[in-house]
């Protein structure tokens, strides 16, 4: 089978839907919400009541040249709307309006890895504005279909990438950066499971070589990165065994049975849907011109890129330039502790390791751990100039202060007798004390005996009361011994 | 009580004593009860206009009423009015009921007019005879058998009737000034974007005007500039400042056109035609100067109105679904009969016939052939009009080609409608401001307009030019 | 320009409106006096005209980002043809419904 589907060449492409974070709706300013009492979070603009128009949100706008500007597009000076017309439940106005000819980007592009791990970049071939329907709930009344028109009129960007996908996992990998890419710009939460992030997948083969594109499927109704890429990697099979077996691929809609891990017809090809598109004749036009791009530009936050590279660039491995920048709140966390410290790796692990475990335990976000970068930065230096050592820090310490998150590392360290002694002279005091109390050992040390060296150790930080720094404390005994 | 045609009149008298705003109420209440038969009202208010009265007397007598205390206005079916029933005359929606008022209307409450009830219309503003509404036709009160015209008829007739000092309309072809014609009152269309269509049942959006009716210039200057100006609600409404009409009379000679072909036009009336250019020489005799010009368009107006507007329509008309407000059908019984038979059983058969042309002009295949050149004749036309106010500074014609026909008059052809348009349409399709002043009457005593028209925005000089013609 | 029954058909269903056999016979003749009349046009030579899209001379109309509660639940659903206390109702076939 691997060799036969090395024969086939999939092509495929991702449609995104993004639901902005703005207060208010696209066109009208009922608050945009989720979860909330059905219908309750509506407007007669949003009910499509006789004798509403639409109005613009400037946050829509911001948002689309935000998303525009980190992917490198080409933003477009004369945006118009459009309405897209046909009858449907969830949709009161009987349209929906949204960019057709006239989309606030095009080109631009997101760079991801490959299934083996290497760089890709994937082009998008557009980006524009648009706003989401309703819901109908068709299993919650036997008789009836129920509309709940709280998310009609919230403003989405459809991304629609050119058709560059060779696998299941490089959508997968898109999708992580797209998600990670809204979440940094803050202009949506990204989230797949609640709705903020939608996917439809379209998906043909064809023989290596062939110029002509195979029959296009479409996926549909997908709820988690995962199943796209299961269904990508299943339809590929599918539409190649189909084939293979002398079959034709029919134009089709689908969606992904995660119970079975297979794809299956939604509906068969329709009349495409005549949409009857014109120009929205209640929008006038928005001008973007360069000033406006270059101020968004300005102001846009450090990307995950950007700080990857920086990450790279201080010497962290890759492993840890990615966790650091999996998320923008994560990201500046960061960002602080190396304000105040340039032990780059140590800050890192901090967050990678005490951090992290202490919010995995609880399923909480950065947002709410209870102590401040400064501190954390304080507990590097404090280990880094030998005050405490490694293990006190990231245990007894640190502990302590979760408890007392406004106290100070030090002060606290020599509260509870943390403090490690790396005084060389204080310290070669309590190594002569400890040679000379065992004149006998020191004579087998000298005699090849070197695991007695653990005798002295133990007696050095006997007599220092367990503060002395076991490094320094090592490396003077070995010089004693030595001598 | 009830016969004054401006408002100064009827604020002099509310001061003098001579009535209170209570009473001029009752004797309207009186008036338009009396005159049922002319179906001019779908609804009246009678109980809100008592009390909105009472409290305008007490402002009256505190010296803290509004600009337009103790004017009596009536609104046609398609502005929305919170808390009251708005229908546009049609079965489609029936028992709806508004959940918030047109910027217009907030602006006559504020400054203190008197709602007096809801006015009969062309079902969704699509007809020019008011005989396309579910609530029956309105008739002229000049003549019974005649219609008012439409699709603001009921507004108009009840102006004409003395039923109300003044009435809203909305005039997307010619709705407010065809109307104003036949029954003989002052009917304007301000330019496009100046008068927020916030809270007006939209038909076609890049034509449609909400516009005033009344018997004196002065109750209509005073509507314009109450309504007129910027709106948070409406994206087409323009920035420009509002300039108020000059109290002092224009009478310096002006240059004015009128386009000759369609005064040899063989839809136009005999009568008509005659009026028209004595009036012509009438006003060359006062000093101005009056030149027939060519506009080789007129005969692609009237079809570019209907490709562009029953495309807009068509779309507009989409939310009326049965699903979420409106008329639905008993025999609804999944989404697509809901859909199917509630449109079908709500709608009558001009809408229907406009929403399937409508839906046929921007269908695949046929969009550039249709919706797409009537767009590109729309910029020529749109053109030509500049040009022509470079040289002019009025456009002159008759509002409509004879005076009001027959209620009764039926037609196969559903293009005969159009031609009433003829006249009026030029002002929708460029945006410009109309008037249509009631000069004339024809040999059956029947009224029928001069209209005319100025470059946009120019509205303060075209109503005050028409002082020259109409003395209050 | 004479319009078929089947093309009628077809706008009716993107209209969402239902015509009995006798209506669509008048419809196609209308539609065919209608079609015949607007078909001037044609006679217009509008190479390299720019259409007319925007009345309005406005530019960048926009609103501020700043939610409002408008109208309550009550009122939204007040004027449903079919409700219950929460939701529109639209009466459904007894078969897996799409989307």
């Amino acid at each position: 089978m691997e060799d036969i589907l090395k024969s086939y060449e999939p092509v495929i492409g991702l449609e995104i839907h993004v639901q902005l974070n703005t207060a208010s709706k696209a066109y009208s300013s009922d608050a945009t919400s989720y979860g909330e009492e059905p219908n309750s979070k509506v407007s007669p603009i949003t009910l499509g009541h006789p004798g509403t128009l639409p109005m613009l949100n400037e946050g829509v706008l911001e948002s689309a040249v935000k998303l525009g500007v980190a992917c490198n597009c080409q933003i477009r000076e004369v945006n118009e709307f459009a309405r897209k017309n046909y009858f449907y439940a969830d949709l009161p106005k009987g349209y929906q309006i949204t960019q057709d000819k006239t989309p606030i980007c095009n080109g631009g592009f997101v760079e991801i890895k490959d299934a083996n791990g290497a760089d890709k970049k994937i082009n998008l071939t557009r980006i524009h504005m648009e706003e989401d329907s309703g819901k109908s709930s068709h299993d919650i009344d036997p008789f009836n279909t129920l509309i709940d028109l709280n998310r009609a009129g919230t403003p989405l960007l459809e991304i629609v990438s050119e058709p560059e996908f060779k696998d299941g996992t490089e959508a997968y990998n898109y999708l992580s950066e797209m998600r990670k890419l809204v979440r940094y710009l803050d202009i949506s939460d990204g989230n797949m499971e609640e709705g903020s992030l939608r996917c439809d997948v379209n998906i043909s083969v064809k023989p290596k070589g062939q110029k002509e594109f195979g029959t296009k499927v479409e996926v549909k109704n997908l709820n988690s990165f995962r199943n796209v890429q299961k269904s990508i990697d299943f339809e590929i099979k599918r539409q190649v065994e189909l084939i293979e077996s002398g079959g034709t691929v029919t134009q089709q809609t689908r969606t992904f049975d995660a119970g079975s891990g297979k794809t299956q017809v939604l509906r068969a090809k329709e009349d495409a849907h005549d949409y009857r598109y014109f120009n929205e004749p209640d929008l006038q036009p928005v001008i973007v011109k360069e000033d406006y791009i270059a101020s968004v530009k300005r102001n846009l936050p450090a990307l995950p890129k950007e700080l990857f590279a920086k990450y790279r660039k201080l010497k962290l491995s890759e492993y840890d330039a990615n966790l650091l920048t999996e998320s923008k709140e994560l990201a500046s966390y960061y960002e602080e502790i190396i304000e105040h410290t340039q032990n780059y790796k140590g800050a890192a692990n901090w967050i990678m390791g005490s951090i992290k475990s202490y919010l995995n335990e609880r399923a909480a976000s950065i947002a709410e751990f209870p102590l401040q970068a400064k501190t954390i930065a304080e507990l590097q230096i404090l280990v880094d100039a030998g005050k405490v050592s490694n293990s006190a820090a990231t245990g007894e310490l640190f502990k302590a202060l979760l408890e007392d998150p406004e106290a100070s590392p030090s002060e606290l360290a020599q509260k509870l007798n943390l403090i490690q002694e790396s005084n060389e002279d204080e310290l070669m005091a309590f190594v002569k004390q400890a040679l000379s109390k065992y004149p006998d050992k020191v004579e087998a040390y000298r005699n090849g005996k070197k695991g007695v060296q653990g005798l002295f150790m133990g007696e050095v930080m006997k007599l220092s009361k367990g503060k002395a720094d076991p490094k320094v404390a090592s490396k003077l005994v070995t010089q004693e011994l030595e001598k | 009580m009830t016969q004054f045609d401006t408002l100064t009149e009827v604020q002099e008298n509310l001061k003098n004593g001579a009535f209170t705003c209570a009473q001029m109420i009752e004797a309207f209440l009186e008036r338009i009860e009396k005159h049922q038969n002319l179906n001019a009202f779908v609804e009246v208010y009678a109980h809100d206009a008592r009390s909105r009265a009472t409290v305008i007397d007490a402002k009256l007598k505190h010296g803290t009423a509004g600009k337009l205390a103790g004017l009596v206005v009536g609104l046609k079916d398609n502005i929305v009015y919170r808390g009251h029933k708005v229908t546009a005359a049609s079965k489609m929606l029936e028992g709806f009921e508004s959940l918030f008022s047109a910027t217009v209307v907030e602006r006559l409450l504020e400054e203190d007019a008197i709602i007096i009830g809801r006015l009969n219309c062309d079902e969704f503003a699509m007809g020019s005879a008011n005989k396309f509404s579910h609530y029956g036709p309105v008739k002229n009160p000049l003549n019974l058998k005649k219609v008012p015209g439409g699709s603001s008829g009921g507004s108009a007739a009840a102006v004409a009737a003395g039923l109300c000092h003044a009435a809203l309309g909305s005039d997307t072809g010619g709705s407010i000034r065809q109307p104003a014609s036949f029954t003989g009152t002052i009917g304007f269309k301000p330019t496009y974007g100046r008068v927020s269509r916030h809270g007006l049942i939209a038909f076609a959006s890049s034509f449609d005007q909400i516009g005033p009716f009344a018997r004196s210039l002065e109750n209509i200057n005073l509507l314009y500039e109450t309504m007129a100006g910027p709106d948070d609600y409406d994206n087409t409404v323009s920035q420009k400042e509002v300039e108020t009409v000059p109290p002092e009379q224009n009478e310096k000679p002006r240059k004015i056109a009128y386009f000759k072909d369609a005064l040899t036009s063989e839809h136009i009336d005999k009568e008509v035609k005659e009026a028209t250019f004595e009036f012509i020489e009438d006003l060359k005799a006062k000093g101005h100067t009056v030149t027939g010009i060519e506009f080789p368009l007129l005969d692609y107006l009237v079809p570019i109105y209907y490709i562009l507007t029953t495309a807009e329509a068509s779309s507009n008309l989409a939310r009326y679904d049965g699903i979420h407000f409106g008329y639905r059908s008993e025999n609804a019984h999944d989404l697509e009969s809901t859909y199917k038979l509630s449109r079908t059983e709500g709608f009558g058969a001009e809408v229907k016939r406009r929403i399937l042309l409508g839906t046929f002009v921007l269908s695949s295949g046929y969009y550039e052939a249709y919706y797409g050149k009537a767009q590109k004749a729309r910029r020529l036309v749109s053109d030509k009009t500049k040009a022509i106010f470079e040289e002019y500074d009025f456009i002159l014609s008759p509002t409509t080609p004879h005076a009001a026909f027959d209620i009764s008059a039926e037609s196969t052809d559903p293009t005969k409608m159009y031609l009433e348009d003829i006249f009026t349409v030029h002002a929708n399709i460029t945006g410009i401001p109309s008037v249509s002043l009631p000069l004339f009457q024809n040999s059956k005593k029947l009224p029928f307009g001069m209209q005319f028209s100025a470059n946009s925005f120019q509205e303060a000089d075209l109503l005050n030019f028409a002082k020259n013609f109409i003395n209050k | 320009m004479k319009l078929s029954k089947e093309e009628v058909d077809k706008l009716a269903h993107l209209a969402r409106l239902d015509f009995s056999e006798a209506e669509k016979e008048a419809i196609v003749n209308d539609m065919d006096k209608i079609l015949g009349f607007v078909d001037k046009i044609n006679e217009l030579d509008l190479e390299g005209v720019e259409p007319l899209i925007y009345l309005s001379e406005e530019r960048n109309v926009l609103r501020k980002d700043e939610a409002q509660d408008l109208v309550t639940k009550d009122e939204a659903l007040k004027n449903a043809p079919d409700r219950d206390t929460d939701f529109f109702r639209v009466p459904k076939v007894l078969k897996r419904e799409e989307e």
